[in-house]
């Protein structure tokens, strides 16, 4: 725009300034209170510097919940949700490249289920699996007990939360992207899954592992739609907001850090992924290019 | 022709088939239940397939003889469109100034990237460790506490600064902000940058701009960015619950004591009307902007 830089500058920077300091203060706190020493409590002055609460938490000595358990179901149920996230999203994403019958009822129910607040979905979906229990108990097994759990009416729940997203991305996706490399395969002979597998998928592939990593942040985050449809045993965050009633001691803190670093380790793990995949696809062009010329 | 348009059809629907499907198992269904349920009759420990309104009645108890006086349901939800016209009114000027700098102050791509990605990051830690992260700093014994009464600027602790309507408020706009900026700032970058030099050389303030050409093309973020904000904070129940001290009522906490107390059909109840409040102000934002356009 205009030249040298003027002063609503420097005031719109000083407010971004202070945006980021108000995003970032509150976690550094417990990030920094999760390393007190034994005697610490929730606030500052720090109590001494230990890894005792961390110790703690895996230990399972806070004798509250088994975080451990809760950690790898956490774990699992998320890299499951990426997994159909992934698988689900590209082929609809594929599907609404071109105009075909109920496109529109599609796209609007994945909006909708994006702003339907998450406590009905989750209410409609332990309605459904009671009433499916019911029909197990009336038809077939007196015995049944339930058929909630987290790989049936939990992945459900949050399937409808990750697939809309999913869906999203690969709308942008599809919009920066030229089809003109699929009619050259088209044209060199190669049948429709050749030229996705073989053109498609690797151009958009940084891309796809992004919504995998954004399934599984989603996943494991989630608490609203987990309430009601998860059933017998809870999620980690569900454990850390019933532990937020009852939290006298940084243990709580110590399990934020942590639950923070696997979210990190997971970004960190996609991003590394991603920039391998780019930089490949890149070097491979690039021989295609040289060896044209 | 036509033999084509069938097959492109077959496959898409083979394509989107399981996204469909999962809606339709997983969403679509569960709705139908949701208002089917609310319309059944409940007593202490079952809810029993039979048409009943008591859902409902029991939920307005009382509404009609307290007049003018607001009854429980009343009041809960009038302050929960309290915290939403709160909530979206701040995220909406916090979130525009901070897109709006990203947008159009921030000249080069790097730095662009890498100050979204800034405010990006803290969206992937779990909300209720950025909800208990403010009690190290609100809290009696916290630090804005200690600063204060250090600075003699009040005799002894504030009460109000957490588990109140305000800490409430608080954590909204820390976590929810950067919905608003998202989506604002995709409309902003796609302003084409010409305009605004025509505006300039046409002589208008740089305030004139902002009003009669920034705002009017950023209108479909604003409008994306406050249909999330204002969804997400009329059925939250978390964010009240733990920041409020468990102490302040919302409408997606009504519907959790009604399960807590197995009451399904009055919980669905309460979905149904919270739903069709949801919708009533989605509806009337979406008035203003086709969104599938803009996508």
């Amino acid at each position: 725009m205009r030249e040298g830089r003027s002063r609503s500058f420097y005031v719109l920077a000083a407010l971004f300034a202070a945006y980021v300091a108000f995003l970032y203060g509150p976690m550094i706190a417990i990030f920094v209170l999760s390393f007190q020493g034994p005697d610490g409590g929730l606030t500052f002055p720090m109590n001494g510097v230990s890894l005792y609460w961390f110790e703690r938490l895996f230990s399972g000595g806070n004798g509250i919940i088994d975080i451990g358990a809760a950690f790898v179901r956490s774990a699992k149920l998320g890299l499951m949700v990426a997994v159909l996230t992934v698988a689900i999203s590209v082929a609809a994403g594929m599907a609404f490249r071109k105009k075909f019958v109920g496109q529109a009822v599609i796209f609007y129910v994945a909006i909708a289920s994006l702003i339907v607040p998450s406590i009905i979905t989750s209410l409609g979906i332990a309605l459904e699996f009671r009433l499916i229990d019911d029909g197990f108990k009336t038809f077939i097994d007196e015995n049944f007990s339930t058929s909630m759990g987290l790989l049936t009416s939990g992945l459900a729940a949050h399937l409808t939360w990750t697939l809309p997203f999913g869906l999203l991305i690969m709308f942008a996706i599809f919009n920066r992207f030229d089809p003109r490399y699929e009619e050259a395969a088209r044209d060199l002979g190669a049948t429709p899954w050749q030229t996705f597998r073989h053109v498609v998928l690797p151009m958009i592939l940084p891309s796809v592992v992004g919504i995998g990593l954004f399934g599984f942040t989603l996943s494991w985050d989630e608490i609203a739609r987990s309430s009601q449809a998860i059933g017998p045993v809870n999620t980690l965050p569900l454990d850390l907001q019933g532990l937020t009633t009852t939290v006298t001691n940084p243990d709580i803190y110590a399990l934020g850090t942590a639950t923070t670093g696997v979210s990190f380790l997971a970004i960190g793990l996609a991003l590394f992924v991603i920039g391998f995949l780019q930089r490949r696809q890149s070097r491979h062009g690039s021989d295609a290019g040289s060896g044209m010329l | 022709m036509h033999q084509s348009s069938v097959r492109r059809n077959v496959v898409a629907w083979l394509q989107a088939g399981p996204m469909a499907l999962v809606f339709l198992a997983f969403f679509l269904i569960p709705l139908l239940f949701v208002v089917i349920v609310s319309f059944w009759d409940y007593n202490d420990y079952e809810m029993l397939p039979i048409f009943s309104g008591r859902g409902y009645t029991d939920t307005f108890e009382g509404c009609l003889q307290q007049l003018p006086e607001f009854c429980t349901i009343l009041r809960t939800y009038g302050s929960t469109l309290k915290f939403c016209f709160l909530v979206w009114s701040i995220t909406l000027v916090i979130g525009f100034t901070v897109a709006y700098f990203l947008a159009f102050h921030v000249r080069s791509k790097s730095w662009q990237i890498g100050l979204s990605l800034l405010c990006t990051i803290p969206f992937w830690t779990s909300n209720v460790i950025r909800m208990i992260a403010w009690i190290p700093l609100l809290g009696r014994n916290g630090l804005v506490n200690k600063a204060l009464v250090e600075a003699k600027i009040v005799n002894q602790p504030l009460e109000w600064l957490l588990f109140s309507e305000f800490s409430v408020v608080l954590a909204f706009v820390h976590l929810f902000t950067f919905f608003m900026v998202v989506p604002i700032f995709n409309s902003m970058i796609r302003i084409d940058k010409s305009l605004i030099e025509a505006a300039y050389d046409a002589g208008a303030t740089g305030f004139q701009t902002l009003v009669n050409v920034i705002i009017p093309l950023s209108k479909p973020g604003i409008v994306i960015g406050s249909i999330f904000v204002i969804t997400i904070v009329m059925g939250d129940f978390i964010t009240i619950g733990v920041m409020g001290g468990q102490q302040i009522a919302s409408a997606g906490k009504i519907i959790q004591t009604r399960l807590d107390a197995i009451q399904f059909p009055a919980a669905a109840a309460n979905a149904v009307i919270l739903l069709a409040a949801t919708m009533m102000i989605i509806f009337s934002m979406t008035r203003l902007v086709d969104i599938r356009r803009e996508l």
